[in-house]
């Protein structure tokens, strides 16, 4: 993973609630066997109303997307989160996260910050016109007018987005832990083992 | 004296293989259930890496999402070439990786092929006390075992397979007490969704759920699998029964559950799993149970639940601003206007499946319905997809599938089938469809499909009277 200090631009301001993973990619991009190009999948049927905000020439290349509450409910589907990234958008600010989505997005370098919604409110109205900024090392969302807003993270996931660490080299340093714990259960839960049917 | 501990901590706590000072901790996976959808970069990654797959013997491998749930093979037992093929290569590559790393495959033509969380508990794969995972959101399903089961990502799945164990931090406990019984002719779909009409499609976020109380002690396993399935559309990540006698017979003797001493010994552990006495939940909610009439839903989301009795809701009725944008939006969507009856809503597709509702006991209900009666003719597909082989199997034993085909339904292969549209099973745009999946979400069973929940009773009585109906019309 490339670790991530700051990330800088344009914000679209779509604000929605209840945003389900079947909207930020439908199933029918799902039949693939890589993590590439899904962006040109991404938000398909609100893409499909014309003057959308996805399509805003407003927002061209902006690397930040802000939301309303739940963002990424529903579905497991990791492609939300590579669709998101193969869009450009590096950053999703809402009030709160599906558990599995901000997860997901974790895994792929994109940050899931969740801000109340009166911050909310205020960077949708600065995303209208000017750029955001969010920095990592201090936990801080700003914008050009001297707002600033602090959010938390998970002290685990803030330490590997931003020394960029591979998780599952993390875990593998781990193995004589894991050992320990298989050897354990082997004696004392044998039936764990399936039957090999 | 020992801490009161819940079900969710009694299963965590025996799963940490590594606590970290910040709350996270390192925690073993029991059970890993594998799909052609959510695999395939997984698998990619472990190449790449150069990586082997730490336990094949607690991985499992399906085909469910993406299969095509009409013949497999043709007269002569030769394999059926699938059109599709983007959704052909994802299958044959879940066919090649299973054996290059090791994992036992239930191959499309296998009789104990089915969608995963059919499979699981079906095979005695889903243990109480186990924690389980799979590349899917509706793994909460498992937790109706007393399982520890949740839905992880692609990159989570990767975790997995390397090292057996997820990196996690411990979610909140949320108990959802239902006080009383069920009024008859209400089933535990009813009762799901009437309870995520309540908290939300956001109430459970970052918690853990025990259904609790008197209503799931008296509730078949498969009944208690309905329930535990869609946690995930109250946002919690798992849905917790604590196990019991019923659990127990149902699992005895299922092909991977444990035998002889080994079986005893589990029963005996599983039995110090339910919550203590005095154990305290972080979040509590408390439901009627004599206030569920048969659900269904009227919008895009699945906390948008209406008795089938009721009107479509006004916009203007929800204090939230932003649930009445939404709420605006989903009666465009779904071709509904306020305060129409629901009655009066007809249906041309029916969907009698998918993790949710597709097991014997779902089919039974439907079938029941519908015996001696034919589709209206405003329904112009109407399709059953059993769970699994072995429920089909079950089901032509019984006689079940000649009563659907009589009553005008297709009688299919098992599968996810019309539930998420990425298989040739879809509900066309515009039209309506009456389905006992999980999710009613905008284009979900196809583009501008627009799906109604419900449950398998009431979807055969939708089938029959060719409007979404009060199946207690029908079999009073």
């Amino acid at each position: 993973m490339q670790p991530v200090q700051r990330v800088e631009g344009r914000a679209i301001p779509f604000g929605q609630k209840n945003v389900d993973t079947d909207v930020i990619i439908s199933a029918k991009w799902l039949k693939t066997v890589s993590r590439e190009g899904l962006g040109a999948g991404a938000f398909e049927s609100i893409r499909a109303q014309e003057g959308n905000i996805f399509d805003d020439p407003e927002y061209a290349g902006a690397s930040i997307l802000i939301a309303g509450d739940n963002f990424g409910c529903g579905s497991s589907r990791e492609h939300a989160a590579w669709a998101l990234d193969d869009m450009g958008i590096k950053a999703v600010i809402a009030p709160s996260f599906s558990d599995i989505f901000s997860g997901n997005a974790f895994k792929n370098g994109l940050l899931a910050i969740a801000l109340p919604q009166d911050a909310i409110n205020r960077l949708m109205e600065v995303a209208r016109t000017d750029p955001i900024t969010i920095d990592m090392e201090s936990m801080s969302v700003t914008t050009p007018f001297q707002d600033r807003f602090v959010f938390e993270m998970d002290p685990f996931r803030h330490q590997c987005l931003i020394e960029g660490l591979d998780e599952i080299d993390l875990t593998m340093a781990k193995a004589d832990a894991i050992k320990r714990h298989e050897m354990n259960s082997d004696s004392a839960q044998p039936w764990l083992k399936p039957v090999a049917a | 004296m020992t801490k009161a501990k819940t079900l969710y901590e009694k299963i965590w706590d025996a799963h940490v293989v590594d606590q970290r000072d910040d709350g996270t901790a390192l925690i073993y996976i029991d059970r890993h259930l594998v799909h052609e959808v959510t695999s395939p970069q997984a698998f990619e990654g472990l190449r790449k890496a150069g990586r082997k797959v730490r336990r094949p013997d607690l991985t499992l491998a399906v085909p469910d999402h993406n299969l095509p749930t009409t013949a497999r093979l043709d007269a002569e037992g030769n394999k059926i070439p699938i059109a599709d093929p983007a959704s052909a290569a994802q299958l044959e590559a879940l066919e090649a990786n299973a054996p290059a790393f090791g994992i036992k495959y239930i191959g499309a033509s296998d009789i104990n092929q089915g969608i995963v969380h059919v499979i699981g508990p079906e095979q005695g794969f889903t243990l109480p006390g186990t924690t389980m995972v799979c590349g899917d959101s509706h793994t909460a399903a498992h937790g109706a075992l007393g399982a520890l089961a949740f839905g992880i990502g692609t990159s989570e799945v990767e975790h997995v397979l390397a090292t057996q164990t997820l990196q996690l931090s411990r979610s909140k406990s949320m108990e959802i007490r239902v006080e009383g019984l069920l009024c008859p002719g209400i089933s535990p779909k009813d009762l799901i969704l009437h309870i995520i009409g309540v908290i939300g499609t956001a109430g459970g976020t970052g918690h853990v759920i025990e259904y609790r109380g008197e209503v799931f002690e008296q509730m078949s396993i498969e009944g208690r699998l309905t329930i535990s399935n869609m946690s995930i559309e109250a946002g919690a990540r798992a849905g917790l029964i604590a196990p019991d006698d019923k659990t127990y017979a149902y699992l005895k003797g299922r092909p991977m559950a444990p035998k002889g001493a080994d079986w005893d010994a589990a029963v005996a552990y599983w039995k110090t799993l339910p919550t203590d006495e005095g154990a305290i939940f972080d979040k509590s909610v408390t439901i009627n149970a004599a206030d569920v009439s048969p659900t269904v839903t009227w919008g895009t989301s699945p906390e948008d639940v209406v008795p089938v009795n009721g009107t479509v809701p006004a916009p203007e009725s929800f204090a939230d601003p932003s649930k009445q944008d939404a709420a605006r939006k989903s009666l465009d969507y779904m071709g509904l206007e306020s305060g129409q009856a629901l009655r009066d809503v007809m249906v041309e597709n029916i969907f009698i499946g998918s993790c949710t509702n597709s097991r014997i006991e779902d089919l039974r209900a439907a079938a029941a319905v519908l015996e001696g009666r034919k589709k209206a003719d405003n329904v112009k597909w109407a399709i059953v997809v059993p769970g699994s082989g072995l429920v089909k199997a079950q089901a032509e034993s019984e006689g079940l599938d000649r009563i659907f085909t009589d009553a005008g339904f297709e009688w299919r292969e098992p599968g996810c089938s019309a539930c998420l549209g990425m298989n040739p099973d879809k509900v066309p745009a515009g039209e309506r469809c009456a389905s006992t999946s999980n999710r009613n979400f905008v284009g979900r069973q196809g583009p501008g499909a627009r799906t109604h929940l419900m449950s398998p009773a009431m979807a055969a009585a939708a089938a029959v009277t060719g409007r979404l109906t009060d199946v207690r019309e029908l079999t009073r």
